[in-house]
């Protein structure tokens, strides 16, 4: 195969090699992620030191900016795997994980706190409080999902709903009250948000690696993947073919709804108390540019989820780099929209097909003047 | 999705008279009964207060700038597009200006005058139409997703007001209040208040400009070529170019105009709060959205209505006002009813489309 096409287009070898690599999806966020290695090795390679610090019990822990662009990065990258999924099967994106991840830490500080809002003991177990709060992002994630998988709302429309109210519901489940569980209340509440005592890497990182190594143990075993871009790609053919369209993305909601649990259940544990006006703030925007990242395309359709963790990666390692070169917290946005511009750009189809015409002009009229 | 072909079938003659009720239009005058109930209960069971005009004038002033934002929305939303930058540009405006106008209180050691209200209102729209272009040109000819572009432009937008300034201040300038203060009586709508003088309603500015470029944006879409292409494009693209339509420049121009109007709902805006604060108009895209969509407009593109978005304005702030006074003062009710709306309206034009999609097969 190899030899004949060589024979046909011999003079395309090395690019075909070139652009082979570089029409791979996965490349868009590898090569932002290395840009941005590079930068900081080049501007301050003390941004890859990593130290063992101790902390007040007397453990040692790892500190430093790439062990907090991994721990910060877990929340995005669990939300990025449900966001691709939705992105892919519905065509839209869900701008109300912010709100819904609101609720789901209500919810877990509803049920481990009760009425009390600084509780001496915790009025039941971690795990009944997690599953509880799965079972009610499900539920939202149902209600996003039902409307536009059943009424053909836009999904950006659809979840504006939940958007708007959802921080609001948040609030109303503990009645507005600060919820607060202190350390001599239960200590293992903290150990998911921040270090178990003698594990020196931040729990979140493992949170992170179990839904990753979840997820692609679905796509492996289930049809996920292949009904969910077909779906994406055109729902009246895969109707056809027997796959159910609204089934489908009801379900890819849904699992996004598990993925705002997990995310929103490490939000409060990082800081065992709730603030329902802040938590989990602009999140949905970090998602949505995290798959926007990686290169699948917003409209629906074929996806890559390693791309897309990727993406959260390097969202996370340019608010880390941006903080560490002293910027304020509320001008990061600025650098990072013209950060995203400039990848979008790079890697917009249009462009992307005006620089290969380019280049073959520019081969074209190399090769024309070695004839003449 | 049911296959009920044969009921359908008498149905397509139908269609062929030009029915006096569309869908565009039922999805209007629904708007409209909405509103129109919605403000009789209230004159009815919350009494005085809102039997007053002025109250009704309030709204106007107070949501000037969000029917100005909702317009430029809707205009990007029948082309199929969204701009999810407004909100932030607004607040970007109002803190440009702010700081413009008060430059010799913030900085004394560079300027020595006060700068001028007409000259912040050109930097208002100099902004606008600066997000406009290059939003525009990137979702247009570049062919990139409209709303990560403007989520890029709400981020930057965002970034920038802190940067120009980071705090909440009044503007102090003379000039300024004075044009801020200037109010237009409505004649022979005024009451009498409880000393028995004679109060006369009024409106701000802003509600004047708001007004006029609602008409002048319904005589657009509906009388002219450009207008028409909006919709053109928005219903379909291919046909659209089949037709002849420039489909990049229409929807170029589209974004455009809606960066220039957010420029000027960010100073009609600024006229009524009179100050600059990063966190000023947060979350505004997002109402603005939602005012389009309870006003009719499909966010699928192709459908909408400016009167449509000016009603959807005036519901979703009534509904508010409703909500604050009938002692639901918690938080959390104001959303939550305006996200339940949201939802009902959605529904309603989920149906509608469904019922248009049988009656084409």
């Amino acid at each position: 195969m190899a030899t004949s096409q060589n024979l046909l287009q011999p003079k395309q070898t090395t690019g075909g090699i070139v652009t082979k690599i570089f029409s791979k999806q996965i490349v868009i966020p590898l090569i932002a992620l290395m840009a941005l290695v590079l930068f900081n090795l080049i501007a301050d390679p003390s941004f890859f030191h990593i130290t063992l610090k101790e902390t007040n019990d007397g453990y040692n822990v790892l500190a430093g900016n790439i062990i907090s662009v991994i721990d910060y990065g877990s929340e995005l990258a669990i939300l990025a795997i449900g966001m691709t999924l939705v992105t892919s099967s519905s065509g839209g994106q869900d701008i109300s994980v912010g709100a819904t991840i609101a609720i789901a830490g209500s919810v877990v500080m509803r049920v481990l706190c009760g009425e009390n809002s600084a509780p001496t003991e915790l009025q039941s177990s971690i795990i009944v409080a997690f599953i509880v709060a799965v079972i009610v992002s499900m539920l939202f994630g149902a209600f996003n999902g039902v409307l536009v998988a059943y009424f053909k709302i836009q999904p950006m429309v659809a979840t504006l709903i939940m958007f708007t109210a959802g921080r609001s519901i948040a609030g109303w489940i503990n009645e507005n009250k600060i919820m607060n569980i202190s350390p001599e209340c239960s200590r293992e509440f903290a150990y998911f948000g921040n270090n178990i005592p003698g594990i020196p890497v931040p729990t979140p990182v493992f949170i992170a690696a179990a839904c990753m190594i979840i997820i692609a143990l679905v796509l492996k075993f289930t049809n996920l993947r292949l009904y969910s871009q077909s779906v994406g790609i055109n729902p009246n053919s895969s109707k056809l073919n027997g796959i159910n369209p609204q089934t489908v993305k009801l379900i890819t909601y849904v699992i996004l709804g598990v993925c705002v649990a997990v995310a929103g259940f490490i939000k409060v544990s990082r800081l065992s108390t709730i603030n329902y006006s802040t938590i989990g703030k602009d999140i949905e925007m970090d998602v949505i540019l995290a798959v926007a990242l990686g290169g699948n395309p917003l409209g629906g359709g074929k996806f890559n989820i390693t791309a897309s963790i990727i993406g959260a990666y390097v969202i996370q390692m340019l608010t880390t780099t941006l903080t560490k070169y002293d910027v304020k917290s509320t001008e990061i946005p600025a650098y990072k929209a013209i950060v995203v511009i400039i990848l979008v750009v790079v890697s917009a189809p249009v462009v992307r097909q005006k620089m290969t015409q380019l280049k073959k002009k520019l081969t074209a009229s190399k090769v024309g003047k070695e004839v003449s | 999705m049911l296959f009920t072909m044969n009921t359908n079938a008498p149905q397509v003659p139908k269609l062929k008279k030009r029915a006096g009720l569309t869908d565009t239009n039922l999805l209007l005058i629904i708007t409209i009964a909405v509103f129109v109930v919605m403000y009789t209960c209230a004159v009815a069971f919350l009494g005085e207060g809102f039997a007053k005009p002025q109250q009704f004038f309030n709204i106007l002033n107070e949501n000037a700038y969000m029917i100005i934002l909702s317009c430029g929305m809707t205009l990007v939303m029948i082309t199929g597009g969204i701009d999810i930058s407004v909100g932030q540009v607004t607040s970007l405006v109002a803190m440009c200006c702010a700081v413009y106008l008060d430059r010799n209180v913030l900085y004394p050691d560079k300027f020595s005058e006060p700068g001028a209200p007409f000259v912040a209102m050109l930097i208002a729209l100099g902004i606008g139409l600066g997000f406009g272009l290059v939003q525009g040109f990137l979702v247009a000819y570049l062919e990139i997703q409209p709303f990560i572009v403007t989520l890029a432009g709400l981020f930057f937008a965002k970034g920038m007001t802190t940067i120009v300034y980071a705090k909440q201040f009044n503007v102090a300038n003379e000039a300024f209040k004075n044009v801020k203060e200037t109010r237009i009586e409505v004649p022979g709508l005024g009451s009498t208040n409880r000393l028995g003088n004679y109060v006369p309603a009024y409106v701000e500015i802003g509600v004047i400009v708001a007004i006029l470029i609602v008409v002048l944006l319904f005589a657009l879409l509906r009388w002219t070529k450009t207008g028409r292409s909006f919709y053109a494009v928005g219903g379909n693209n291919q046909s659209a170019n089949m037709l002849g339509i420039n489909v990049k420049r229409t929807k170029f121009i589209a974004h455009v105009m809606c960066g220039l109007l957010a420029g000027i709902g960010g100073y009609v805006f600024f006229m009524h709060v009179g100050s600059g604060s990063p966190s000023h108009a947060s979350g505004a895209e997002m109402n603005a959205i939602a005012s389009s969509i309870v006003g009719g407009t499909m966010l699928t593109g192709g459908v909408g209505n400016i009167a449509g978005t000016f009603f959807g304005v005036l519901s979703m702030s009534t509904i508010k006002i409703i909500v604050a006074s009938l002692g639901l003062d918690e938080a959390w009710w104001t959303n939550i009813t305006v996200a339940a709306m949201l939802c009902i309206f959605l529904l309603v034009q989920s149906i509608i489309l469904s019922r248009k999609n049988k009656a084409k097969k």
